[in-house]
C-alpha cells in the first residue's frame, strides 16, 4: 500500500495520498468522502459559506437571506418502489434548502442523458419532477441538457440546484447546537436504501420495502412558524442517521447521545438488514430529518412534526451532551453504551 | 421481529448476566470463536455486563481476517485481467493485499463485482460465455456448502469459463493450534453456532476431552451469547469439560447432512496458511481432484505467488487471543479502517475494526 504512516499534507499535484484513484467509497457518505471534501474541495474553494459544512450555503445579498444548494442523482434503477429519480432530484434539493430553514423557491435541472434512453422513460421522469415540484411549491426555472454516448451513462443522471428564502431569524446550523438540546427524528430509518438494494440486487422480501422519498420543507416551515427555536436540521441521506449525527457532532464539537431502542426501524427493513449484515442506522433515507431543538420545546415540536405525513412517526431519540465532544454515543438495547461511528465508505454485505 | 427481538431483550439479558454474577467465584478466560460474536459483544456491550474477573478474548473466526495475504494478491492479480469478471462477497473488497485492494483494481477498470451468493457468479458465467468468471470462495465451514454447490452447478452445466479461488478454513484445527500454543490463556470456548449448524457438534468432542476445555455452541444475539458464556462458566466452575449446545434452535448434533455431503464431494482437507498465524496442518479445504479444473489459481498461473506480512501488524496475536486490539501500538493511529495494516482492522468482523468502531473512548456500562 501507499505510505500509511505519513499524515496528510496539502501538496501538489494530488492531495489524496492513500488512494491514487477515486474508489466508490469516496462517494459513500463515510469518512473517505469527508476526507475528499475536506482535503480536495474545501481546501481548494474554502470560504465562510462552504466552511459551515451545512446541507446548503447561506448567502445574504443586500440584507436578504438566501439558501443555495445542489445535488446530483445517479440512482439505478430509475424507478424503484415508492419513488423515482425525478421525484428524488426535486425532493433532495428541496430538503437541502429546508435544512437551512429556507422556503424553497426556485430549482435548476441539469439532465445528462445516455443515448438510447426511451423518450417515454424520460417523459415519466419529467412528469414525476413536475408533480414533486408542484407539491413542494417550487418552480424549475432553468436547466441544461446533455446527451452522452451509449454506454457512457446509466440511462439518466440529473443534477438539481435550488435557491430558497430564509424567513427565520434563527441561525439553523450545526454550530448552533447546545448541550441539553433534544434530538428529534422524523420517522423510521433505512427504507430508501433497502428499497433500492432490494430491486437492484433482485432480493425478494415477503413485504416490499418502499422508499421514504418525500419533501420536508412544509414540516420545517411549520416548526419555525410554531415558534420552535430550531438549532440545527439535517436530512438523512447517504450514510444514514449515523453519518448525519456524526457530522453535526464534529462541527458543533458536542457529544450526541442516542437511545438505540428509540429509533424506529420497520420490520421489513430490519429483516433485510439482518439478512445482509447491514446496520439500518447507516442506510440511506430520502425523506427523513433530525432536528435539534431546546429540550423544553421538544414535545411541542414533535406534535408539529407529527401533523405532516413524513413526520407521522416523529420521536425523540437522544440528547446533546458535552462529556465526549465530537462523538456520537448510543445506549444499546441491553443498556451498555458504545460509539456510533462514521464508516469509511459504504457498508459492505458480510460473508456470513 | 421474531427470532431477533426475544434474543435482544434487555430484561432477559440482565437476568442472564445476573445469573453469571451469582455463578462466578474465580477469574476465567473464554474465547468466542466467531467474528460475528466478537462484533455483537462489542456492539451491544455484552462484556461490560460480566464480572470483572471474566475475560473474553477474541478468536480467529473472521474469514476475511485469516485469508492469507498471498491469496488476496492472487485475487488482485486475477481481477486485473481484462477477460475476467471477478466476483466476491462485499467485505473482501476492501481487504488490503500487499499493495492495493479489490476496490482499487475496480477503480482502474477491473471488472470486480459484489455478489450475495456464489450462485450469482455461476449465473454470470452462463450469461457471459466470452468472459472468465471467477468467484472468490473464502470462509469457514459456513460458506462452504454454497460455494461447493456453485462448483457442482458449473460442472453440471458444463461451464468452462467458471472457476473459484478457494481459501476455505476449518474451525477445529484452529482451536487445536490455539490450545497447543505455549502462550495459550483460553480456558473455555464459545463455538460458532452457524459453523455447527453445518458441521454439527461431534467434531469438538475430542478437543474438549484432550485439552479438558468446555466448548459451548453459541448463537449471535446478546441473549444467546450471554447464555453461552453462562453455560461455559458453569462447566468451568464445576470442573466439567464437555461439548454443550446452547443454540439448539438452530444446531443439531449431526449438523446439516445434505450440506456436509455436498462439501465432502467438492472439497478435500488440506494444509492451509492463516493470515497472521501461519501454516496449520489439515486446517482447510481445497478442491478435490475431480473438481481441480475449476481452480482459478491454477487456471491463471498464480498458485505459486507468495507475499510477506507488514511486520508492524500484530493481527496474528489478536486472532489467537494473546493480545487485544487496544494493546497494539499502531491501533487507531497508523492503523485505522481507512488505512488498515492488517485484515483484522478492515473486516467488519475483525476484532480491531470492532474496537475501532465501538470503543475508541471510555464509556460506562450504565
Amino acid at each position: 500500500m501507499a505510505d500509511e504512516t505519513n499524515d496528510f499534507h496539502l501538496s501538489c499535484p494530488v492531495p489524496i495520498t492513500q488512494y491514487p484513484h477515486v474508489v466508490m467509497a469516496h462517494g459513500g457518505g463515510g469518512r473517505l468522502m469527508n476526507q475528499l471534501i475536506d482535503r480536495m474541495f474545501v481546501a481548494a474553494f474554502g470560504n465562510p459559506a462552504l466552511e459551515e459544512r451545512h446541507d446548503g450555503a447561506r448567502l445574504d445579498p443586500e440584507g436578504r437571506q438566501l439558501a443555495f444548494s445542489t445535488d446530483s442523482y445517479v440512482v439505478r434503477p430509475l424507478f424503484f418502489p415508492g419513488s423515482d429519480i425525478g421525484a428524488m432530484a426535486v425532493n433532495g434539493t428541496v430538503n437541502d434548502l429546508a435544512m437551512c430553514g429556507a422556503r424553497p423557491r426556485w430549482l435548476s435541472a441539469g439532465f445528462i442523458i445516455e443515448e438510447g434512453l426511451p423518450m417515454e422513460t424520460l417523459w415519466r421522469v419529467v412528469q414525476s419532477m413536475r408533480e414533486a415540484a408542484a407539491a413542494a411549491g417550487v418552480q424549475i426555472v432553468t436547466g441544461d441538457t446533455k446527451v452522452v454516448d451509449k454506454g457512457k451513462g446509466d440511462g439518466l443522471y440529473i443534477n438539481t440546484a435550488g435557491v430558497g428564502v430564509i424567513e427565520t431569524g434563527f441561525l439553523i446550523r450545526p454550530a448552533s447546537v447546545r448541550p441539553g438540546d433534544a434530538v428529534l427524528l422524523s420517522g423510521d430509518v433505512g427504507r430508501h436504501g433497502m428499497a433500492i438494494m432490494s430491486v437492484r440486487e433482485g432480493l425478494d422480501f415477503e413485504s416490499p420495502i418502499t422508499s421514504d422519498c418525500a419533501p420536508l420543507a412544509a414540516m420545517v416551515l411549520d416548526l419555525l412558524g410554531a415558534g420552535i427555536e430550531v438549532r440545527c436540521l439535517r436530512d438523512l441521506t447517504r450514510g444514514g442517521l449515523a453519518a448525519a449525527l456524526n457530522e453535526i457532532a464534529t462541527v458543533a464539537r458536542v457529544q450526541i447521545d442516542i437511545e438505540e431502542a428509540a429509533v424506529p426501524v420497520t420490520d421489513p427493513v430490519r429483516g433485510a438488514c439482518e439478512i445482509l449484515g447491514l446496520d439500518p442506522f447507516y442506510v440511506a433515507n430520502e425523506g427523513r430529518l433530525v432536528a435539534f431543538v431546546p429540550a423544553e420545546q421538544a414535545r411541542q415540536a414533535l406534535t408539529v412534526m407529527q401533523r405532516h405525513d413524513p413526520g407521522r412517526n416523529a420521536c425523540r431519540i437522544g440528547v446533546v451532551k458535552t462529556e465526549f465532544p465530537e462523538r456520537v454515543t448510543l445506549r444499546s438495547r441491553i443498556g451498555a453504551s458504545r460509539i456510533l461511528d462514521l464508516l469509511s465508505g459504504e457498508q459492505l454485505p458480510r460473508i456470513c | 421481529m421474531k427470532f431477533v427481538d426475544e434474543f435482544r431483550d434487555a430484561g432477559r439479558a440482565r437476568e442472564c448476566a445476573a445469573a453469571i454474577h451469582r455463578l462466578v467465584t474465580r477469574p476465567w478466560t473464554l474465547m468466542e470463536i466467531c467474528g460475528g460474536q466478537t462484533h455483537a459483544i462489542v456492539k451491544f456491550g455484552i462484556d461490560r455486563l460480566l464480572p470483572e474477573s471474566i475475560r473474553l478474548v477474541h478468536g480467529p473466526g473472521c474469514p476475511v481476517c485469516v485469508t492469507p495475504l498471498e491469496t488476496i494478491d492472487q485475487a488482485l492479480n486475477i481481477a486485473a485481467r481484462p477477460e475476467v469478471i471477478f466476483c466476491s462477497f462485499g467485505d473482501m473488497l476492501r481487504v488490503p493485499g500487499s499493495r492495493e485492494d479489490l476496490l482499487s483494481v475496480k477503480a482502474r477498470g477491473g471488472d470486480v463485482r459484489m455478489v450475495y451468493s456464489p450462485l450469482d457468479a455461476v449465473k454470470l458465467a452462463r450469461m457471459h460465455p466470452e468472459r472468465e468468471v471467477v468467484f472468490f470462495a473464502v470462509g469457514f465451514e459456513t460458506t462452504a456448502p454454497a460455494n461447493a454447490m456453485a462448483v457442482v452447478q458449473a460442472k453440471r452445466a458444463g461451464l468452462p469459463n467458471f472457476s473459484v479461488l478457494v481459501s476455505h478454513v476449518l474451525v477445529p484445527p484452529a482451536m487445536e493450534a490455539i490450545l497447543g500454543a505455549p502462550t495459550n490463556q483460553v480456558q473455555g470456548f464459545l463455538a460458532a453456532g452457524h459453523v455447527c449448524a453445518v458441521m454439527g457438534c461431534r467434531e469438538y468432542e475430542p478437543i474438549a476431552a484432550r485439552h479438558h476445555v468446555p466448548i459451548v455452541v453459541t448463537g449471535f444475539e446478546p441473549v444467546d451469547i450471554l447464555q453461552g458464556i453462562h453455560d461455559c462458566l458453569q462447566q468451568l466452575e464445576a470442573g466439567a469439560a464437555t461439548v454443550q449446545n446452547a443454540y439448539a434452535r438452530t444446531v443439531r448434533a449431526e449438523g446439516n447432512p445434505a450440506a456436509r455431503k455436498m462439501v465432502g464431494e467438492v472439497f478435500e482437507v488440506i494444509d492451509r496458511k492463516w493470515r497472521g498465524i501461519g501454516l496449520i496442518p489439515q486446517s482447510g479445504w481445497g478442491l478435490a481432484p475431480e473438481y481441480a479444473a475449476f481452480d482459478a489459481a491454477e487456471r491463471f498461473g498464480v498458485a505459486d505467488q507468495t507475499a510477506e506480512e507488514p511486520a508492524e501488524c500484530i493481527s496474528g496475536l489478536v486472532l489467537q487471543g494473546v493480545k487485544t486490539p487496544l494493546e497494539c501500538p499502531a491501533f487507531g493511529g497508523r492503523c485505522s479502517p481507512e488505512h488498515p495494516l492488517g485484515a483484522t482492522m478492515v473486516s467488519s468482523e475483525g476484532a480491531c475494526a470492532a474496537y475501532h468502531r465501538y470503543r475508541r473512548m471510555p464509556v460506562g456500562s450504565g
